[in-house]
């Protein structure tokens, strides 16, 4: 029996709900022809309130052309219309459904005006009218609208809303627009001590911004318990703060280690610095403009996809040339690792005009495909797609080196070379081929890196010198000849730099960052992760 | 015997010709400059007098090079700093030698600073109006940044392509700290806009004729001191260091001491130089901190020849040359020619101008005198065995190669 009552009751109330909220098509047009006649901004934003009054979701429309100043009546016969003009005619929109009715002279119409506070009271009245959307994402973001600009007026509305609402993160935003709504409404202190406490837990930057209003115009209890709130966001602010840090710092430490990996391989195996090393990140950038200029003008479809066709040119394309590199130039040098390091400057300097001379000196543009635009965020954390993927794809190179160098054969042979070279030359391992393909494997690697990098920095010639030192800083500080010394040196550096900035700024955080490695370089001269045995000593 | 024959040879005599011939240089050019009409076909023109005082200034940076990596063989990527930073001391002495008369009219601060709100001159700048205490720091300021530098690295024994990375770090930290405005130094554009050196206008033949015999002459001092340190027995000890460090060390020697003692000399060198270089271009910015024109100053010295001391003096005036020429007629393809030069340089010259003509001369005399002793052993008889009456058989004692100071590049230590 009850059960059936409470049904009872229920339906009624669906009903009744559901009527309320069909009102006459006629009423609302009518209401709508009165801006017609209206004579000053008072009247005009009576009717603004009158179209609110209907609770309908479809007044959107209407009051927003308003806002945007595109309601016009049409002299004749007073009929409004939505008619955003262009140059000397005016489209029209039907008003409510937004069908189109055709076009007409400008000079027909007369346009509704509208002024800066009858604006604000739209856009209050549309975000209370949103509430009541059937699509949450609306909702969500009128809550968010309610929970920045509170206005004692929307209470009531925000209440109906809670109790309605069914989403549960919607609500949780409804709940914090209601509680910032309660701190400037006149409501009793015991609510507004709620409310700060509903608050306090939010912990993001605009609720600290909403409580330091309201601390600073409360006295007494009320501003003590809001000071506290304000003090306990603070602090998990700064527990984000850190975590932020530590994300641009791991995000830095990825780029840094997808340009150090394949010099620390070099430069392991071989003991030769590779100065063109930046070059080649910078071959691989270019190439992937290359490949988005072709995509661009001739498959235009492809282009999310332009990335995957770059990655494997771009390791083909720099590894030719670090080949190329090692068998013209530095074959002749083994032994010479002061003048390799001259050479393979000056093959810098000719890749890098080379590059100019071709491409131009500007800078090119590369786009973002779609997956790897945007972001998103996770508590106070702000992360980007496109940082997110070079870290996935830097620990995913990192892996595949790992295990190029630890189950395979041709791994096998280049730590033996490096290990001790005549001794592996001597039990057969061709250690001339070792060179040459561990070079093109280095330098195919930095070609790889070049295409993350044409995705969060400018593609210019001098794209590589701007990693150079950096890149070198790396290997020195983890040690040649070990993957994992250059995993911690990247993201250790990275994580350091981004600490440093906040407190020294951009430059003097890495000028102190190099005067560390200096001072770091005196205590472990090899590095982080040192090669051990006597072949290091030479 | 090989030792006395490598001093009193060639390279001895050279050196003191290079320092004659730039002492006569340091007295003619000016006098042509001045004294000559424009019309007279020996006139030097004023753009020459200040282009080849430049290249001097280059010429004595190379040869402060030279010293650390021909003779020491630590490869400096940095030694752009310390011709930097020497020229900035130069600078802020002529900064406040310009006194009132800036655009702001500020008696004491100069330009920079009261375009930044400046209130007062910054502690580091004070003394900077005497032109003994600027000479003082010209010398000190880098070579105690050297000296405490090449402490840390050498005590801890950095060597090889490590030292030579963290010298360019250093060169790159330093460009980006100058690079700074509040580091009082005036930022991105440097110290310039230089009225008076000494009293003298800076602009007026006279005292850039004046500033190209000190040049000259400074470059053939350094030269004769240089020569002198190489010739000393620390000189020696540094090529030991260079080719066999550990050996140095072993035997009782102190290799850090003495590789200190080159980096400081070094960089105490190339600090006059930038000082000299600063009034002559008349600009002086943290550009020239850039790690790039340290590079550069390696291929001079690599082109001369790289411990010959006349060698990276012919380098830098020849690339120098070469690079005003090049950026003249062809200025889109000076890079390519720079950096074919690296390359062809350490692939096919090792040695240098230099150093390859010493070898040639060195190998023609040793064919010489190869075929001089043969045709005398065919003329005389053979030595015969007193005891079997047979003639012996001599064995030729194989010549000592010369690897000594004019040439060879460094034995690299096997791997």
């Amino acid at each position: 029996m009850t059960v059936l009552r409470v049904l009872f009751v229920l339906v009624g109330l669906a009903l009744s709900g559901a009527a309320s909220a069909q009102v006459d098509d006629e009423a609302i047009r009518a209401t709508i022809a009165r801006f017609a006649d209206s004579k000053n901004f008072r009247e005009t934003e009576e009717i603004v309130r009158d179209l609110a009054a209907t609770g309908d979701v479809r007044v959107e429309r209407p009051l927003s052309a308003l806002s945007d100043g595109n309601l016009s009546f049409r002299k004749s016969d007073r009929q409004v219309f939505i008619a955003p003009e262009r140059g000397q005619t005016a489209t029209l929109f039907d008003p409510l459904t937004g069908e189109a009715a055709g076009e007409a002279p400008k000079g027909d119409f007369t346009k509704v005006k509208v002024n800066n506070s009858l604006r604000r009271t739209i856009r209050d009245v549309i975000s209370g009218l949103t509430l009541a959307s059937p699509d949450p994402v609306v909702r969500l973001a009128a809550a968010r609208t309610m929970f920045i600009a509170p206005d004692a007026a929307n209470l009531e509305a925000l209440d109906a809303a809670i109790a309605a609402e069914t989403v549960t993160s919607v609500k949780i935003s409804l709940e914090a627009a209601r509680a910032s709504t309660i701190l400037v409404s006149d409501a009793p202190d015991a609510a507004k001590f709620d409310a700060i406490a509903l608050l306090g837990q939010r912990g993001d930057r605009e609720t600290l911004s909403l409580l330091t209003g309201f601390a600073a115009r409360s006295q007494g209890d009320l501003q003590a318990a809001a000071q506290r709130a304000i003090d306990t966001i603070g602090k998990s602010l700064a527990l984000w703060d850190i975590g932020q840090n530590i994300w641009y710092g791991i995000s830095l430490g990825s780029v840094l280690l997808l340009a150090a990996i394949g010099l620390a391989i070099t430069f392991g195996v071989m003991g030769v610095i590779n100065m063109a090393h930046g070059e080649m990140v910078m071959i691989g950038a270019y190439t992937t403009f290359v490949v988005q200029s072709v995509i661009r003008s001739s498959f235009p479809g492809l282009f999310d996809w332009s990335l995957t066709i770059a990655l494997p040119l771009a390791f083909l394309v720099a590894g030719a040339v670090g080949l190329a590199l090692e068998r013209g130039v530095i074959r002749f040098l083994y032994g010479r690792p002061l003048e390799t390091l001259l050479a393979t400057w000056g093959v810098s300097l000719i890749l890098q005009q080379a590059v100019r001379t071709i491409f131009g000196p500007t800078n090119q543009e590369v786009g973002n495909p779609s997956w790897m635009s945007g972001g998103f965020q996770i508590g106070q954390l702000a992360l980007t797609w496109n940082r997110l993927w070079i870290v996935v794809f830097a620990l995913a190179v990192f892996g595949l080196l790992l295990y190029i160098f630890k189950r395979t054969a041709w791994g096998l042979q280049m730590r033996a070379v490096t290990a001790n070279r005549r001794m592996a030359s001597s039990m057969g391992i061709r250690t001339p081929w070792v060179d040459a393909f561990t070079f093109a494997l280095g330098s195919g690697i930095a070609g790889i890196a070049g295409v993350a990098l044409s995705q969060i920095d400018n593609v210019s010639p001098n794209l590589g010198q701007g990693y150079i030192i950096d890149s070198f800083m790396v290997v020195v500080f983890g040690g040649v000849g070990n993957l994992w010394g250059t995993l911690v040196g990247a993201f250790s550096l990275g994580i350091v730099n981004k600490f440093l900035e906040p407190y020294a700024g951009a430059v003097l955080g890495k000028i102190l960052v190099l005067v560390l490695i200096i001072l770091f370089i005196q205590k472990r001269p090899r590095g982080l992760f040192a090669l051990k045995g006597r072949s290091v000593e030479a | 015997m090989i030792t006395q024959r490598l001093f009193t040879g060639g390279s001895n005599r050279r050196v003191l010709v290079t320092a004659l011939v730039l002492a006569a240089v340091a007295v003619l050019v000016p006098v042509l400059h001045l004294a000559l009409p424009p019309s007279s076909p020996f006139h030097v023109p004023a753009y020459m007098v200040a282009l080849v005082g430049k290249y001097l200034t280059y010429a004595l940076l190379a040869l402060a090079l030279d010293l650390v990596w021909g003779y020491c063989g630590i490869l400096s990527l940095g030694h752009g700093a310390f011709f930097a930073l020497g020229g900035y001391a130069m600078g802020m002495y002529l900064m406040r030698q310009i006194g009132d008369r800036g655009v702001y009219g500020n008696p004491i601060l100069p330009d920079f600073m009261v375009f930044l709100n400046w209130k007062e001159l910054p502690w580091f700048w004070y003394g900077f109006d005497q032109f003994w205490f600027a000479a003082i720091m010209i010398v000190l300021a880098p070579g105690a940044l050297a000296f405490v530098f090449g402490w840390f690295a050498f005590r801890s024994r950095v060597t090889g392509v490590y030292l030579s990375i963290i010298t360019q770090a250093l060169t790159y930290a330093l460009l980006l700290a100058f690079f700074r405005n509040d580091m009082g130094f005036g930022g991105n554009n440097g110290l310039t806009d230089f009225k008076d050196i000494l009293g003298f206008n800076v602009q007026a033949p006279e005292t850039r004729a004046g500033l190209f015999a000190a040049s000259a002459l400074a470059l053939a001092l350094a030269l004769l001191i240089t020569s002198a340190i190489t010739r000393s027995k620390y000189g020696m000890l540094m090529v030991a260091v260079r080719d066999a460090e550990s050996r140095t060390r072993f035997i009782g020697w102190r290799p850090e001491n003495i590789k200190v003692f080159a980096f400081t000399i070094s960089a105490v060198m190339a600090g006059i130089a930038g000082a000299l270089y600063v009034p002559q271009v008349g600009i002086i910015n943290p550009g020239e901190f850039a790690p790039a024109n340290s590079i550069e100053v390696v291929v001079w010295t690599a082109v001369g020849g790289r411990g010959t001391l006349v060698g990276p003096i012919i380098g830098a005036l020849l690339v120098n040359g070469g690079k005003s020429w090049f950026t003249g007629i062809l200025p889109e393809y000076w890079l390519f020619a720079l950096g074919g030069l690296f390359i062809a340089v350490t692939l096919f010259l090792p040695k240098g101008i230099i150093g390859t003509w010493d070898s040639w001369r060195a190998s023609r005399r040793d064919a010489a005198e190869r075929a001089r002793t043969k045709a005398e052993e065919d003329a005389a008889p053979p030595p015969v065995d007193p005891a079997t009456g047979r003639p012996v058989r001599v064995e030729e004692t194989p010549r000592a190669p010369s690897p000594g100071l004019s040439g060879g590049p460094a034995p690299q230590p096997a791997e």
